[in-house]
């Protein structure tokens, strides 16, 4: 079984190496983790277990950072800090929200 | 706990693949090659992934292996080399 943190000795192409200047959300995101991890509620080994946990299609499809978010929910769902609940209901809110700025 | 190899001891990674995150890739997994270093103590990150705090601590050694013996179709010199860390459970004194 190979995860998708173990691919060493496989076929692959080209890797990508062009730089890439992070976004503002990706910042917010690393910024979460590092506040997460103050708090003794991330782990640096357990986030890499989380991403591996994506399976294969999750993670050839998600960016560096999505794949981070995606692993981020599950951990807090996983220790009750949030529930599936909160956070569509939060996706909905700011999805209304970028609606009418878009309006 | 103290370290119960040495450079210079040739070993063999366990052939084995449980579930989990495991930092010891795939592609060594029943290869054999010889300790060069000790590296020390550290947090197990086997159990630190299921956020814990991964004692008991793992003796961390360095291990050469020759790329021939990864790679059966490798075509560089035969003195090419990969040193690569790996925890003291994942590996027996041959």
């Amino acid at each position: 079984m190979r995860g998708s943190h173990d691919l060493g000795g496989l076929k692959a192409g080209p890797v990508d190496t062009a730089p890439h200047d992070p976004t503002f959300w990706e910042k917010q995101i690393d910024a979460m983790n590092m506040l997460l991890a103050q708090k003794g509620l991330r782990r640096t080994d357990e986030n890499r277990r989380y991403v591996e946990m994506l399976g294969e299609d999750a993670y050839n499809t998600l960016t560096y950072y999505e794949r981070w978010t995606a692993a981020l929910a599950r951990q807090l769902i996983d220790k009750g800090v949030l529930t599936q609940d909160e956070i569509d209901a939060k996706v909905a809110e700011v999805r209304t929200k970028l609606g009418e700025d878009a309006a | 706990m103290a370290a119960r190899l040495e450079p210079g001891d040739r070993v063999r990674v366990r052939a084995d693949y449980p579930m989990g995150h495991i930092r010891t890739p795939v592609y060594v997994r029943g290869k054999e090659g010889v300790v060069t270093k000790v590296l020390g103590k550290f947090p197990n990150p086997e159990v630190l992934a299921l956020g814990r705090d991964g004692k008991p601590e793992k003796v961390l050694y360095e291990v050469r292996f020759q790329q021939t013996e990864l790679w059966p179709d490798y075509n560089g010199p035969e003195s090419d080399a990969l040193l690569m860390d790996i925890y003291e459970h994942w590996l027996s004194r041959v």
